[in-house]
Parts: C-alpha cells; structure tokens; sequence
C-alpha cells in the first residue's frame, strides 16, 4: 500500500471536562471507502467535524496527502479538498440550486471574495453540468432547493462537491429520510466515488448501508477505534456487537 | 396526474434506474440522450413563470396591493391621486423607507432590531449638538452615523457573542439610546442652525424632496448588492440555513454584524434627514418607527425567519403605510383607525405571502410524487 491519503495520529479532543476523542490513530488510504460506525456519543461527529475545520482537535496530527494540515475551519478543508455532505445537506432552501451549488466559493466577474460581482450565468450553467455529471436532470439551475426531493438534495449536495474536485468526501448519515429508491442511488453514489479515485468516509446508523457500500469498517466506541475490520471479513451482527 | 408531469421533474427515470444499476454518471452520455426525450420541462412553461415570479419576488404581493389600494384609494378620494397630495405623501418617505430597507437586510440575515427608531434620534442628536458647537457638517454628520454604527455594532455583539436572541438585545437598546438621546442633549432639544445650505439633502425639486433621490441611490445600490454580489448572496444563506452557510465556508458572524451595522447606519441617517427637513430635533423623535419599519419590511415580503425580502418590498411597505395615513386623512375618517389599517395590511399581506409560498409547495409535492 502507498502512502496514505488521509493519516491522523494522537488525536484527542475534549468538550470542556468531557473526553469526546481519545487518541486516535488511523490512516486511510486513497479511493477506501471506509465506514464508520459507532452509537451516538461514541466519537463519530467529533471526528468529522474536526476533519471538516468545524472544530478543532486539542492534541494531535493530522496529515493529509503526505503532508501537515492544519484545519482551522471549514474554508480550510474545502481548500484541503476535504468536502463534507451532512445529513441536514447544508443547502439553504430558500436558494437557486445554482447559488446553493456556490455558497461561499460564488464564481465573480470583478471583485474580491466578499466584494464580488456574482457571475450568475456561468454559474448556472456550470451548476446544470455538475448535477448532469451526477445523473440529475433538470431544465433550470434557477429553481429554489426547497423544491427538490431528499434525493435530489443528496444528488445536488454529491455534484457540489464533485464540482469542486474534493479528493476525500466525508458523508454524515447520508441515507437519513430517504425513500429506499432513493437510498439507493446515494449508496450507488458513493461506490461510484470510491472507484474514481475519491476517498470516502461514510457515516450511518444504518449499519446494512454502510457495510453494503464499505472497502472497511471502523468502529467507535467512548470515543476510542474499537474496531478496524475489512468489511468483507465481517458482517451486520457483528457490527451491531461491535457498537454496542 | 397526466404523464408528462409524472416524468417532467423525475430525477432519473425508472426504467433508467432498472436498467443501469451500475455507474451512474460514469455513463453521463446515455443520460442525456434519455433526459432529452422525458425531461421536457421542469414544471412547465407557463407553472414556472408564475412560481417563479410568487418565490423568488417577495414583493409581489405587496406590489399587487400597491395597485389595488392606489386604485381604490383614487375612486374613494378625487384628491388623493393629485399633485399636490403626491408631494405631501412622499416627502417623508425616505426616513421611513431608510429605515425599513436597513431593517429587511437585517432581517433576510436572520435578525431583527428594534432599537431603530431610538438611533433615528440619538444618531441625529450627535450631529446637532455637534454643529452647536461649531464642528463643520460634514464632520458632524460622520460622527452621528459612528455613533450609530457603534449601537449596531454592540447589537451583533451581545446577539453573536452572549447569544441573545436580537429582538431581546434590541428591546435592551432600544431603551438605552433613547435615554442616551434625552441625556446628552441635556433634557431639552438644541436649536437647529438656520443659515445652513440643505438643498443636497432635502431641498425641493418640483413635488420631491431631494431625499428621494438618495432613497432612490441608496435602495437601488443596495438592491444590486444583495442580489447580484457575493455579499448578498451570503446575507440570504445566513439568514435561510445559518448552519448551511457556516459549514459552506460564510463567515455568519461578519456577515450579521454587518447587517447590524448596516441597518443602525441607515436608521441615523434616516434620522438626519427628518431633522434637515423639519429643521428642529427633539429627543423623542422617531419613537414607534421600529415598528413601523418592521411593517413595512413584512408588508413587502420580509420573512421573520430570515432568507427571504427585498429592498423594494421594503419601499413597498413603507409606501402603502404612508398611503393609507393618507387616505384616512383625506377622507376624514377618524386617525384613530390608522393604526388598524396598518394592523389589517400587516395580517392580509403575511397571509398572502403564506398562500402563495403553500400553493407552490403543493406543487412541489406533486411533481415529487414520481418516486
């Protein structure tokens, strides 16, 4: 195995009194689509949001691509290409899937960020190829996001982050309030991602999606790796013990 | 349903899911080949105008009842749509319609401020005091709106840093700078300078003040800069998904403070040029204004939840208040209905607003129907 695309070593992170990571080790390697299971409070969220810059670890390294990266908040990781997809989507559905496909990284005709004049045509066409590239098809990018279904929402929140060429996707219960076709497709999604070269951290409490889609499968427990397993040497009730 | 709806907004056609179970846009070029025979349209050419128009123009209604009340309002009154009474209308319309623009860019970012029309007062009465003692205007008018971006700035800060809800941290400083206001002029009003030169700020042109033209610059300014810049676009995310629009990279606490500062700006200004036009302060001026201004901002599409609004609904608003002021007055209907008029407008347009966003998610609900 080369170099590994994602390496974390000691992470430790404490909520005031509360232990929430404890001395974390695990490297990933590039294009794994690695499940992470665990009940809740076991540590899972902490993890990602630490990996996403949502907030910061107390103690430990992380390297990413061979080299130390410091996240300090979420611009930091999308610049790392470290994107994440929550479950609640982080849309605003009020918004064009256009802007909402550009949220804080808007395409400008002049300006500096912060002060830019929005390019609004390309990014609605640029918008309408990156949800194509995903096997969505709609007729306008200028629609408002509340109008989509749960999947579509997934499928708009994956072309967001394929569009901005992330090289490590972090899925937070992907699957939460999907119908089962549409559970389907986003489970689709995410092998299509691992076979393109895309390192993917998956995130369920559904424990039959993510050994269904996992190369591994990562257990946590208190805040400790309990379990590191490739997912074909394991199976759900095993999981399920794991965890619990 | 007929079958061009069930397949107009489907994201990817059953058959095609049966078919190709493995990689999905692996086979981008099979998609598209299929996508141009089923997806005609999103909702329909002529569905899609009018939703459109009703989702992304919250002023529409307020502007629809615009027309309506003008035209009634002209049949009830054979003055009301005359010259004369246009100019009595719209003079002070740029203090209020200011101060309701600044309060619907703070509240598409999520917030709210009552605490405007004490700064409408306390900005101004920085100015004067200081014009009485002899600093030239330019330099006065510049320390009344520091002093006004600096209430808005303590606004953001005990909302973001003490997490306080706005309408509380407001209702705190909407006391404050109103005693700060009677305080500092020393509990009676200062005289006006007489012998100043006011024709850029209110002077009249025909039947306007000149006030309408900043009105005009300012809300038009404004109006690009949250729809066609990135800002904007930030202040809409923050206030319709505050979580989205943080894991999305938006600084939010900058983008509220600014909002703050921006809306207590607006409102001191305002207030300079009620006192320019008047040409007299007194510390209790612009009591009750923040409610106005929040009517006006909800009567033009504001949504107290945030993300949604428009600076023309904005002006909307403040046009229809001042409109039915009038007709109460040209038709001698007792005042005293006034504050029932607006009351009954507030409730009809919010109503309005609701409908139409719920006849859209009907329609949402509908075409989603195709799973």
């Amino acid at each position: 195995m080369s170099e590994p695309h994602l390496s974390v070593r000691g992470l430790h992170k404490w909520y005031g009194a509360v232990h929430a990571l404890r001395d974390l080790d695990l490297d990933i390697p590039k294009g794994q689509v690695l499940g992470l299971i665990g009940d809740n409070g076991a540590g899972k969220s902490t993890f990602i949001k630490i990996l996403s810059g949502v907030h910061r670890q107390t103690e430990g390294q992380i390297q990413f691509e061979g080299q130390p990266a410091d996240i300090a908040t979420p611009r930091d990781a999308m610049n790392l290409g470290i994107e994440t997809i929550y479950q609640y989507t982080a849309m605003v559905p009020e918004m064009s899937i256009a802007r909402n496909l550009f949220i804080g990284r808007e395409k400008r005709k002049w300006g500096g960020r912060g002060f830019g004049f929005l390019d609004e045509p390309a990014m609605a066409k640029e918008a309408l190829e990156a949800i194509a590239d995903v096997g969505l098809h709609l007729r306008s990018a200028e629609a408002p996001v509340k109008d989509l279904s749960g999947g579509q929402l997934q499928g708009v929140a994956i072309a967001r982050a394929m569009h901005f060429r992330s090289r490590m996707l972090i899925l937070d219960e992907p699957t939460n309030h999907l119908s089962v076709k549409e559970t389907s497709k986003v489970l689709d999604y995410v092998r299509q991602l691992g076979a393109q070269g895309i390192t993917v951290i998956f995130i369920s409490h559904n424990l039959h999606h993510v050994h269904e889609v996992s190369d591994r499968i990562v257990a946590f427990a208190r805040g400790s790796k309990v379990a590191d397993l490739n997912a074909s040497d394991t199976d759900v009730p095993i999981m399920i013990d794991l965890i619990t | 349903m007929s079958p061009r709806s069930r397949s107009s907004r489907q994201w990817v056609s059953d058959k095609t899911v049966e078919a190709r179970v493995a990689p999905l846009f692996l086979r981008g070029q099979a998609f598209h080949e299929h996508s141009d025979k089923t997806n005609v349209s999103f909702y329909g050419p002529l569905n899609m105008s009018l939703r459109h128009i009703l989702q992304s123009k919250p002023e529409a209604s307020a502007f629809l009842m615009l027309m309506f009340l003008t035209l009634v309002f002209s049949l009830l009154s054979p003055a009301f749509m005359t010259y004369g009474n246009f100019q009595v209308v719209l003079q002070p319309i740029p203090e209020i319609a200011l101060v309701a623009i600044g309060v619907t860019i703070l509240m598409i970012s999520g917030e709210f401020d009552l605490s405007v029309g004490s700064v409408f007062a306390l900005s101004p009465m920085v100015m004067v005091l200081a014009m009485a003692a002899g600093v030239p205007l330019p330099i006065c008018m510049v320390a009344g709106l520091v002093v006004a971006a600096m209430v808005g700035l303590v606004n953001a800060a005990i909302t973001i840093r003490l997490g306080l809800p706005s309408f509380i941290a407001t209702l705190g400083m909407l006391f404050m700078a109103r005693s700060l206001t009677i305080v500092i002029s020393g509990g009676f009003p200062p005289a006006f300078p007489r012998d100043l030169d006011l024709w850029w700020i209110v002077g009249k042109v025909d039947l306007l003040r000149v006030s309408i033209f900043w009105l005009l610059g300012i809300g038009i300014l404004l109006g690009i800069w949250l729809r066609k810049f990135d800002f904007g676009s930030w202040v809409f995310a923050t206030g319709g998904n505050r979580e989205a629009a943080r894991d999305m990279g938006i600084n939010t606490n900058l983008v509220k403070t600014t909002a703050f500062i921006l809306c207590s700006v607006l409102a001191g200004f305002a207030g300079m040029i009620q006192v320019f036009r008047i040409k007299a302060i007194v510390p209790s001026m612009g009591t009750g204004y923040e409610l106005t201004a929040i009517a006006a901002a909800v009567i033009g599409g504001a949504a107290l939840t945030g993300g949604i609004g428009s600076v023309v609904g904005a002006v909307i608003g403040a046009l229809l208040i001042a409109f039915i002021e009038n007709i109460i007055i040209l038709t001698r209907i007792d005042a005293n209905w006034f504050r029932f008029a607006v009351g009954a407008m507030i409730v009809v347009a919010v109503t309005i607003n609701k409908m139409t966003r719920d006849a859209a998610g009907r329609g949402k609900h509908k075409d989603s129907d195709d799973e």
